[in-house]
């Protein structure tokens, strides 16, 4: 057994976390979701001046994990409450964390209109293609063909619509500043996510829109998957449906050294 | 300040300036529009929050943020966009934060018209949003008590860290009247111990929330909210008193219907019958303890409303079938005329009344005799 | 005192300033006033109108069913409120834009030809002005003098070079009218 120090410490809790575990379940990426923004906050010395929005969904408690103020949204309405309390609160930083049911489907109104009016927010999205709370059923990012609790047979795009591509469909946006999606399935690509969390509260703190970072997270309980197996879902499956990229960056943010 | 003649509508959203508003969200629909217009242009010139949302929901969303952010903030709408809002006034609520938000009630239900009309007084009385919860909801009938309200709704609504409601009908937010406006308030933040506005170096974290996932403790939160309302009942109660001394029997309406009915009772005195008139200007917390003190010694109640009785359902309430209770009622976004109630008036003065009869029930049956 | 008056014509007509500027000398009198819109039960008749309640005292219904003065600027109006006005009542009728005579013979109906003498003072606009003039010669409590204060305390500044005008206009309704056999 060798003691902790300074010299072999290699991962701690960040400072913008609190010591709470967390209630995800083993092998979700809300967690690693989680950290990337703890993380960032603490980088960039805004924790003190942060201000969260939690949606309905797993992350409902997200505001337990967190060392900043926290505010709990109605299903869909973060992007709404996050504009009150911004546009009060210029100097604070305000960011929504928000799942696929409460942002592209109850709260789709919400999210394009923040968005539309270039709120200087930054909005954290986790695809994890089903509504997880509610023991999953199907959500607007539900791939064609995949079986969840409200679309046992596998969602019938004849009937059941198809996917909605959030990064793509905001950033047609004039108001917003930076719009990518990343995904959080190995060790590169959440490297890449942290970078892009970064950008985007950059993107907020220099006032240049709305922001909105979207991950591709995996729900190994309602998938039935073991959480490897749905990292190589995530890889396999919804890479190929919701491309990585980034979809805008404005002139601005593009100057942004990180 | 002199006397200023205000339509009703520019003087809320003018008096709430005055009151310190610090942020508005709104979604524009009529009769309670030039609210919202008015503050499109006030708001930014004087360096405070103004968003026209994408719709109601998102409007009472942005208070319910700006709530938690500790500062003064309003919304306003008409009946439809109010249903739109329940869920927000919910959650505002659950959360107990301070909000204020004015209904310029129209003709329902549905999408109704634009006509005035006081259809939504259980919605804002008796609940509209889920879960168990009191609104103060105060009722003007006139632009001068229109602005004093207003007013009086932020610092009720801080006190108690409520939702006050303002709720008119649209002919009060149409009209005009002299006026007098209060004079501008400092703006001055108040530094609330449980707003969630930045720990700023100064303070552990806040979080402001509706969620109580242990029923012992959402049962504590519904204790608080009840004793609270408590609170508010013995101690917000207002009304405004017309003819009492020595009425033999006394109508109660609130808002326009209210004002409809004094002059009715005027008239009805010019002719020598004694009536008089109980306004209540809190019809959330209701006057149950003033219609109280006036049972022993009147013989019976009228109550006048642009609803199908609502309020009737309070007045019964109060008086507990000791003395008659009569209804009499206009929908849809008909204003009574004063002689429709003086007419009642007269009825009631010469006919002999029972309690065993159902108001509504009567007053429909004379409706249905008058067409 | 109590007085109600409801005024209406078609849209354009000037039909709600009409009734404002008698709210804002009421005002300036100190007397309690009400201006209401079309609105509600008053919406049908296909005619623009406004009603202002003038009293002293804390006034009640904003509304009035039969009004004891009332102006109609246009031939709908003239039939609707020469129906619903109280016995011995005045009407003030826009003779420009009528084509017969009184059928009631309870009430005081006082032609005027607003658009003529609007026309004669070089701004159409203005036979509102000249109704109003005309209603004042029935309106004990309201003098001339006070709906010129009025227009000159509340008209708008882009609009006081129009004062001169506005005075004349109701001049001439008033003279208009007290020529007009009682």
């Amino acid at each position: 057994m060798v003691a902790t120090n300074a010299n072999n410490l290699v991962y701690e809790r960040p400072e913008g976390f609190t010591d709470t575990p967390t209630h995800y379940c083993p092998g979700c990426t809300h967690g690693v979701a989680h950290r990337l923004i703890a993380e960032v906050l603490e980088e960039m010395d805004l924790i003190d001046r942060t201000i969260g929005v939690a949606p309905v969904g797993c992350s409902v408690f997200a505001y337990n994990y967190f060392d900043t103020d926290f505010v709990e949204a109605p299903h869909g309405r973060a992007p709404a409450m996050a504009t009150g309390i911004k546009r009060v609160l210029p100097d604070r930083i305000v960011f929504t964390y928000q799942g696929d049911g409460d942002l592209a489907s109850i709260g789709m109104g919400e999210i394009v209109h923040a968005a539309a009016r270039g709120e200087n927010l930054t909005v954290i999205f986790i695809n994890n293609a089903n509504y997880g709370m509610t023991g999953g059923q199907m959500a607007p990012t539900t791939l064609p063909g995949m079986k969840t609790t409200s679309s046992p047979n596998g969602r019938d795009v004849e009937t059941q619509g198809f996917p909605i591509r959030m990064a793509e469909m905001l950033s047609t946006l004039d108001g917003v500043g930076y719009c990518v999606r990343r995904s959080l399935h190995d060790p590169k690509n959440i490297r890449l996510a942290k970078k892009a969390i970064r950008t985007a509260f950059e993107t907020q703190a220099r006032g240049l829109g709305f922001s909105m970072v979207e991950l591709l997270s995996t729900c190994p309980t309602n998938w039935g998957m073991t959480p490897v197996d749905s990292l190589k879902f995530v890889e396999q499956h919804m890479v190929p449906a919701f491309p990585l990229g980034d979809y805008k960056v404005a002139a601005g943010v593009a100057q942004i050294k990180i | 300040m002199p006397r200023e003649l205000w339509k009703g509508n520019e003087a809320i959203a003018e008096a709430s300036v005055r009151a310190g508003l610090d942020a508005y969200f709104g979604y524009p629909i009529t009769p309670q529009t030039e609210i919202l217009e008015y503050l499109s242009k006030r708001m930014p010139e004087l360096g405070r929050a103004f968003v026209q949302a994408e719709s109601e929901l998102g409007a009472i969303n942005m208070v319910y943020g700006a709530a938690c952010a500790g500062v003064r903030v309003m919304s306003t709408s008409s009946s439809p966009g109010v249903s739109l809002m329940m869920e927000g006034l919910s959650y505002i609520q659950g959360t107990e934060v301070p909000a204020v938000l004015v209904n310029v009630m129209r003709g329902g239900p549905g999408l109704g018209n634009i006509a005035p009309s006081q259809a939504d007084y259980n919605q804002a009385v008796h609940g509209g949003g889920h879960g168990d919860y009191h609104n103060i909801v105060l009722a003007p009938a006139s632009v001068q008590e229109a602005i004093d309200l207003t007013v009086m709704s932020f610092d009720l609504a801080e006190k108690y860290r409520t939702i006050c409601m303002v709720i008119l009908d649209g002919s009060v937010g149409q009209m005009m009247e002299p006026a007098k406006m209060p004079e501008m308030r400092p703006m001055q933040r108040a530094n609330w111990d449980w707003a969630t506005d930045g720990r700023m170096g100064k303070r552990p974290r806040r979080i402001l929330s509706s969620i109580y996932l242990d029923p012992i403790e959402e049962e504590k939160l519904n204790l608080r909210l009840l004793s609270r309302w408590k609170t508010i009942q013995r101690d917000e109660v207002r009304y405004k008193e017309y003819f009492l001394d020595d009425a033999e029997f006394v109508i109660v309406g609130f808002g326009t219907a209210g004002r409809v009915a004094l002059s009715a009772v005027r008239q009805a005195r010019a002719k020598g019958i004694k009536v008089g008139l109980l306004r209540p200007i809190t019809v959330s917390p209701f006057p149950f303890e003033a219609i109280e003190q006036l049972v022993g010694r009147v013989s019976g109640f009228l109550v006048t409303e642009m609803n199908s009785g609502q309020m009737l359902e309070d007045v019964r309430l109060a008086v507990k079938g000791r003395v008659p209770v009569e209804f009499y009622g206009r929908m849809g976004g008909v204003v009574p005329f004063t002689e429709e109630i003086l007419h009642e008036i007269e009825r009631i003065a010469s006919s002999k009344l029972s309690v065993d009869v159902d108001p509504r029930e009567a007053w429909l049956e004379r409706m249905a005799q008058a067409v | 005192m109590q007085k109600e008056i409801i005024i209406a014509g078609f849209g354009g007509q000037g039909v709600l300033f009409g009734g404002q500027v008698l709210a804002y000398a009421a005002m300036d009198a100190g007397k309690e006033v009400t201006w209401i819109p079309s609105y509600g039960p008053e919406m049908r008749g296909g005619t623009a109108n406004c009603t202002v309640v003038i009293a002293d005292d804390e006034i009640g219904s904003p509304l009035v069913k039969n009004p004891p003065l009332a102006i109609a600027l246009n031939l709908p109006s003239f039939d609707k409120y020469e129906e619903v006005l109280a016995p011995g009542g005045t009407l003030i009728v826009n003779q420009s834009m009528v084509d017969r005579g009184a059928k009631r013979d309870d009430i005081h109906v006082i032609f005027v030809p607003c658009n003529e003498i609007a026309e004669e003072i070089g701004d159409k606009k203005l036979l509102n002005m000249v109704a109003v003039g005309a209603l004042l010669t029935v309106l004990n409590d309201i003098t001339l003098k006070d709906v010129e204060k009025a227009l000159e305390g509340h008209l708008p500044a882009r609009h006081k070079h129009l004062l001169p005008k506005n005075f004349e206009a109701l001049k001439r309704g008033f003279e208009a009218a007290q020529k007009m056999p009682a």
